[in-house]
C-alpha cells in the first residue's frame, strides 16, 4: 500500500466532521417536521377548517427553507466518499455503494417529485392528491434515512460480505444480511424516532415564542398539541431504541460501549455510572482511577449491555490487553496475526502479477488463517485501538439526560394544553423555547457517540480510518475544507436570517 | 433469474443504465441552461420571477438525477468512482460547489432578509449553468482524451498532474465538449421556458425566449462540429482480448462503424435536437422541448456507448495505459450487480410517477397568478 500522510488523514476527518454535522443540522428537522406537516394537513382535510390549512402552510414555509439547504448539503458527503476517501470507496464500494444508489432510486425521487406538489400544487391538484404528496415527502425523507443508515450500520458491524484476496477488496455476499443487520435496524429506529423529537421541539420552540409574545395564540396552541403528542411518542421510542442501540453496542462494538461508559476494568455485574467526572489525562493501563467523582447504579451496566445482572462486561483494559478467563484476545495478538495477513496479501498480489498460480493458491490458503485480523495489522500500537474516551463519554451522558428531559417536557406541554393553562406557565414556555436547541444538540452528540466511539476504525475491526483516505497532499484537503467552512458559514447565516424573518412575519404572511 | 446472467452481461447492462441516467441528466440540464438565460430573456422583475418559478419547480429533479448518476456509478463501477473522484479531485469539487450554491438559490432568492440579496443568488444560478456544466463536459471529455493517473496493486490512485483534474479543461476537445453542453443546455432551457410559461400579455418576452433558442443552438454548432470531427479523426484507447491497452488509430470512428445502432442514436438524436429548435423558434410550438430532450438523451447515449463498448476503456489513463479502466475491470462483483439489477427493475415505476406528477403540475402553465403567490420563489 502507499504511504500514509497523517496530515491528509486528519484534514479528511475534519472535513467529514464538518460536512456531516452540518448536513445533520437540517436533516432531523426534515425527518420530524415532514410528518408534522402531514398531520396538520390531514387534520385540515378531515375537518375542512381553513385555520388548519393556514397553519399547515405556515409550517410548510419553514420546512421548505430547511429542506433546500438539507438537500444542498447531502450531496457533499456522497462526493466526499470519492474525493477524500477513495481507498475506502474502492475497498468497500462493492457493498457500500449499493445502499447509496438504492437511496437515490427509492427515496430521493419521492422527495424531489412530491416536494414540488406540496409547495406549488395547492391550486393545481386535488385536495386528496395534495395530501398524498405531503405524506410522500415525509415517507420519502424517512426512507432516505433508512438506506443511509443501512450504509452506516454496515460500517459499524460489517456483515454479509467477505474479503476477496485476489481483488484485494471486500465483496457483498448477502444483501439481506446487510439490510436487516441488527445494528442497521437499531440505527434506523433510533435515528428516526429521535428526529421526530427534534421536529416536534422545533414546532414547540416557535410556538412557545409566539405564546410568550402573545401573538398567533390560537395557532400556536393548536400546533403545540399535535407536536407534543408526536414528541412524546418520539421520546418514548427514542429511549427504547436508544437502549436497543446500546445493547447492540454491547455485542458488536464493546470498545465503543466501554468508552462511553468510562469503563476501564471489566467485571461481572458491572455498575452503571449515572453521573461522573472523568479523571483528566487518564490513559489505559496507567493505574489511575477512571473517575474523579461518580454516582453509580449497582449492576446497571450488565443489565443494559447484556440484559443480565450477572453478565461480564469487558472494559477498555480487557479489550486492549486481553482477558483469558473471558476469552478475549489482546489487541497485540490480533496485530501480530494481522501483520502476517498483510504479508500474505502482498505475496498474493505478487504471485498474481507473476502469473504464478501455484504460489497464489498457497498464499491465499495461508492468508485465510489470519484474514479476520487484517485491519489490526495496520495499527502501530495496541493503545491505538482505544477511541477518545472523554468526548464519547460526555456526549453519551448529555444525550441521555436530554432525552429524559424531553420526555418530561412534552408530557408537561401535553398536560397543560389539556388543562388549557399553557399560556400562563411562563417558565414552561421558556423551557419550551429552549428545547429545540437542546434537541439538536442531543442529536449531534448522538453522532459523536456513534462515530467518534468507533475510532480508529472506518469499518469496525477491518479498515482503520488512516488506510481509507485518498493519496493526496494535505494542502488540497485543507483548501477544500476552508472553502466548505466559509460557504457553510454564509449559508447558515442566510438560512437563520430568512427563518427568523419568516417566523417574525408569522402565519399571516403565508 | 438475473443471477444466472454472465457477469459480462451484467456489466454491460450497468453501463447502459449509468449511460441512461447520465443522458437523462444532460436533458435535465435545461434547468442550468435556463438559469443562465435569466438576464437575457427576462427584462423586468416580473419576467425574471416567471423564469425562476418555472425552473424552480424542476431543479430538484435535475439535482437528484445527478445524485443518482453518482450513486449508480459508485454501486456498479466503484473503481471508477474511487479513481476519478479521488484523482480528479478539483474538477469534482468545483462541480459540487456550483451545485450547492444553486440548490439554495431558488428558495432564498426572493425571501426577505436573505443576507446576500437577490442578485447574488441569481449569480449563483448563472455560475452553476456555466462553470458547472462546462466542467461536467470537460470531465466527460476525459473519457476520450484520457487522464493522468496510475493505480497500484491495491488500486490506490496516484494523480500525476498537480492541477488534480482541472487540467481536463485545458484540452481543446474537452473544452469544446464543455462549451457545447453549456450552449445545448441553454437551447434546451429556452425550449422548456417556451413550453412552461403562460405568455399571455408578454409577447416580447416570448419572442426573446424563442429567439434565444435558435441563437444558442447556432452557438453550440461549431463546438459540436469540432467535437464530432475530432472524435472521428483522433486516435483512441483500445483493449485487446487479454485486457492490454494500446492506442489505435481512428478508434472512435471504428466504434461507430462497428456499432451501427450507436451511430444511429447519434444521428437521430442530432436530428431531433434540430427539430426541437425549429419547432420552438420557427414553428412557435410548445413541443420543442420533447424533441430536444429526447434528442439530447440519444446523443448522450451514443457518447457513453462509444466510450465504453467495443473494447474501449471508458476511463483511460494517458500516463499509464495499463491502469485504464474498462467496464469489465472497474465493476462491482457479480453478486452486487445482480442485486442492483433487481433494484433497477423499479426504475420504470419511478419514471412513471415522475411523469404523472409532471403532467398534473404542468397542465396549467406558470402565469402571473403563480408568482404572486406567497410561496413563489
Ligand atoms: C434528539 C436526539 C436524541 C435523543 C434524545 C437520544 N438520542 Fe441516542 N442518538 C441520536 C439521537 C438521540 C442519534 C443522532 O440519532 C444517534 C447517532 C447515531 C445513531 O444511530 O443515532 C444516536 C446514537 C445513540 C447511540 C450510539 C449508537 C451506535 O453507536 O450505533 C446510543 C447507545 C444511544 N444513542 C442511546 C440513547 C439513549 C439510551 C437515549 C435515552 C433517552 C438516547 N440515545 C436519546
Ligand atoms: C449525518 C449524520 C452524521 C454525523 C453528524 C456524523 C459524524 C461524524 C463524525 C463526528 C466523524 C468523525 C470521527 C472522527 O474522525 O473522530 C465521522 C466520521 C465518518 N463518518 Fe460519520 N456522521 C454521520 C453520518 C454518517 C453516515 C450516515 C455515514 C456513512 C454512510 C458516515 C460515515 C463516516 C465516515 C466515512 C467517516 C470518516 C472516517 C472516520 O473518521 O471514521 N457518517 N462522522
Ligand atoms: C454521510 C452520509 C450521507 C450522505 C452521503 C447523504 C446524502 C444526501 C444527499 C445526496 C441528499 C440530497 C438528496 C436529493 O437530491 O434530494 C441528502 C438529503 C437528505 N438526507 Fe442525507 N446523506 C447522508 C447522511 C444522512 C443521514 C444520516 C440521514 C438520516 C438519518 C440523512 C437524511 C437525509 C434527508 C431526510 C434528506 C432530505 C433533505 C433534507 O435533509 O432536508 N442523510 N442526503
Amino acid at each position: 500500500m502507499g504511504e500514509i500522510d497523517l496530515a491528509t488523514v486528519n484534514w479528511a476527518r475534519a472535513q467529514f466532521i464538518l460536512t456531516a454535522m452540518y448536513h445533520w443540522l437540517f436533516v432531523p428537522i426534515t425527518l420530524g417536521l415532514s410528518f408534522l406537516c402531514a398531520f396538520f394537513e390531514s387534520i385540515y382535510v378531515r375537518t375542512g377548517k381553513e385555520e388548519w390549512k393556514h397553519l399547515t402552510k405556515f409550517w410548510m414555509t419553514l420546512f421548505g427553507i430547511n429542506f433546500a439547504i438539507g438537500v444542498a448539503t447531502g450531496i457533499i458527503m456522497e462526493f466526499e466518499f470519492g474525493t477524500n476517501w477513495s481507498s475506502y470507496s474502492w475497498m468497500v464500494g462493492d457493498i457500500f455503494g449499493a445502499p447509496l444508489a438504492i437511496e437515490g432510486i427509492f427515496a430521493f425521487f419521492l422527495e424531489a417529485t412530491f416536494f414540488a406538489v406540496m409547495f406549488f400544487g395547492w391550486e393545481r391538484t386535488s385536495k386528496g392528491f395534495h395530501l398524498f404528496s405531503t405524506w410522500m415527502v415525509a415517507i420519502g425523507s424517512n426512507l432516505s434515512a433508512l438506506w443511509i443508515l443501512v450504509a452506516n450500520g454496515w460500517m459499524q458491524y460489517p456483515v454479509g460480505m467477505a474479503f476477496n484476496p485476489t481483488s484485494a477488496r471486500f465483496e457483498m455476499q448477502n444483501f439481506w444480511e446487510v439490510l436487516f443487520s441488527p445494528v442497521a435496524m437499531a440505527k434506523f429506529t433510533h435515528t428516526t424516532s429521535s428526529s421526530f423529537v427534534v421536529g416536534s421541539l422545533f414546532v414547540i420552540t416557535v410556538s412557545s415564542y409566539y405564546l410568550l409574545k402573545g401573538r398567533h395564540v390560537e395557532m400556536a396552541k393548536k400546533s403545540i398539541i399535535v407536536a407534543s403528542v408526536f414528541g412524546l411518542i418520539g421520546s418514548v421510542f427514542a429511549a427504547f431504541t436508544g437502549d436497543e442501540s446500546a445493547y447492540a453496542n454491547g455485542h458488536f462494538q464493546p470498545m465503543k460501549m466501554a468508552a462511553y461508559e468510562g469503563l476501564y476494568e471489566g467485571s461481572k455485574g458491572a455498575d452503571l455510572v449515572a453521573m461522573g467526572i472523568l479523571t483528566s489525562g487518564k490513559k489505559v493501563g496507567d493505574g489511575q482511577p477512571p473517575f474523579a467523582f461518580e454516582v453509580s447504579i449497582p449492576k446497571g451496566l450488565s443489565l443494559l449491555a447484556k440484559r443480565d445482572f450477572g453478565a461480564f462486561v469487558p472494559g477498555i483494559k480487557d479489550l486492549v490487553y486481553g482477558n483469558e478467563a473471558e476469552g478475549i484476545m489482546s489487541v497485540g495478538d490480533k496485530m501480530a496475526k494481522g501483520k502476517v495477513a498483510i504479508a500474505d496479501l502482498a505475496l498474493i498480489q505478487k504471485a498474481k502479477k507473476d502469473g504464478d498460480e501455484q504460489a497464489k493458491t498457497a498464499a491465499i490458503e495461508r492468508f485465510k488463517v489470519n484474514q479476520d485480523y487484517l485491519g489490526f495489522g495496520y495499527l502501530d500500537t495496541p493503545e491505538e485501538a482505544v477511541p477518545p474516551v472523554a468526548s464519547t463519554y460526555y456526549s453519551f451522558h448529555v444525550m441521555v439526560y436530554l432525552g429524559t428531559f424531553f420526555l418530561l417536557l412534552t408530557l408537561l406541554f401535553l398536560y397543560y394544553s389539556y388543562k388549557d393553562t399553557l399560556a400562563e406557565k411562563k417558565w414552561l414556555l421558556v423551557l419550551g423555547f429552549c428545547s429545540f436547541f437542546l434537541a439538536l444538540t442531543a442529536s449531534e452528540l448522538g453522532w459523536v457517540v456513534a462515530e467518534v466511539g468507533r475510532q480508529p476504525w472506518a469499518i469496525q475491526d477491518l479498515l482503520p480510518v488512516k488506510m481509507a483516505t485518498t493519496q493526496i497532499a494535505a494542502g488540497h484537503v485543507q483548501a477544500s475544507f476552508a472553502i466548505f467552512f466559509v460557504l457553510f458559514a454564509v449559508l447558515l447565516l442566510a438560512e437563520i436570517k430568512i427563518m427568523l424573518k419568516q417566523i417574525k412575519i408569522g402565519p399571516e404572511g403565508v | 433469474m438475473i443471477g444466472k446472467l454472465d457477469i459480462v452481461i451484467l456489466q454491460q447492462i450497468w453501463w447502459i443504465i449509468c449511460s441512461l441516467v447520465g443522458s437523462l441528466f444532460l436533458f435535465l440540464t435545461f434547468v442550468q441552461g435556463g438559469n443562465t438565460l435569466l438576464w437575457q430573456v427576462a427584462k423586468n422583475d416580473r419576467e425574471k420571477s416567471l423564469v425562476i418559478n418555472s425552473l424552480g419547480r424542476k431543479w430538484e429533479l435535475t439535482f437528484t438525477t445527478l445524485v443518482l448518476f453518482g450513486g449508480a456509478l459508485f454501486a456498479a463501477f466503484p473503481k471508477f468512482y474511487a479513481t476519478s473522484f479521488g484523482g480528479a479531485y478539483w474538477v469534482w469539487l468545483l462541480i459540487l460547489f456550483t451545485f450547492i450554491v444553486q440548490a439554495v438559490s431558488y428558495e432564498f432568492r426572493a425571501k426577505p432578509n436573505n443576507l446576500l440579496g437577490a442578485g447574488t443568488y441569481e449569480l449563483f444560478l448563472f455560475i452553476n449553468g456555466t462553470v458547472g456544466v462546462l466542467l461536467i463536459g470537460a470531465a466527460v471529455g476525459t473519457f476520450f482524451t484520457g487522464s493522468n493517473f496510475t493505480l497500484n496493486d491495491f488500486s490506490q490512485v496516484t494523480w500525476t498532474n498537480p492541477l488534480r483534474g482541472v487540467e481536463a479543461a485545458f484540452s481543446f476537445f474537452n473544452l469544446a465538449l464543455g462549451l457545447f453542453l453549456v450552449f445545448n443546455a441553454r437551447t434546451l432551457g429556452a425550449m422548456y421556458l417556451a413550453n412552461n410559461i403562460d405568455y399571455h400579455g408578454f409577447p416580447e418576452f416570448e419572442a426573446r425566449v424563442r429567439k434565444s433558442c435558435l441563437i444558442n443552438f447556432l452557438c453550440a454548432l461549431p463546438f459540436l462540429l469540432y467535437v464530432v470531427v475530432s472524435l472521428v479523426l483522433m486516435d483512441g484507447f483500445a483493449t485487446d482480448g487479454n485486457g492490454m491497452v494500446s492506442m489505435v488509430e481512428h478508434k472512435y470512428l471504428t466504434n461507430l462503424l462497428a456499432m451501427p445502432i450507436v451511430l444511429g442514436l447519434l444521428l437521430v438524436g442530432l436530428f431531433l435536437v434540430i427539430l426541437g429548435v425549429t419547432r420552438t423558434s420557427l414553428a412557435r410550438s410548445t413541443t420543442g422541448i420533447w424533441f430536444g430532450g429526447l434528442g439530447t438523451v440519444l446523443v448522450g447515449l451514443a457518447v457513453f456507448f462509444t466510450a465504453g463498448f467495443n473494447g474501449t476503456p471508458f476511463y483511460p489513463s494517458k500516463v499509464d495505459l495499463q491502469s485504464s479502466l474498462t467496464i469489465y475491470n472497474a465493476s462491482s462483483s457479480h453478486y452486487t450487480l445482480t442485486a442492483m439489477t433487481y433494484v433497477a427493475l423499479f426504475i420504470p415505476a419511478v419514471l412513471a410517477y415522475i411523469i404523472y406528477v409532471w403532467r398534473q403540475m404542468d397542465s396549467k402553465k406558470i402565469g402571473v397568478r403563480d408568482i404572486n403567490d406567497k410561496k413563489a420563489y
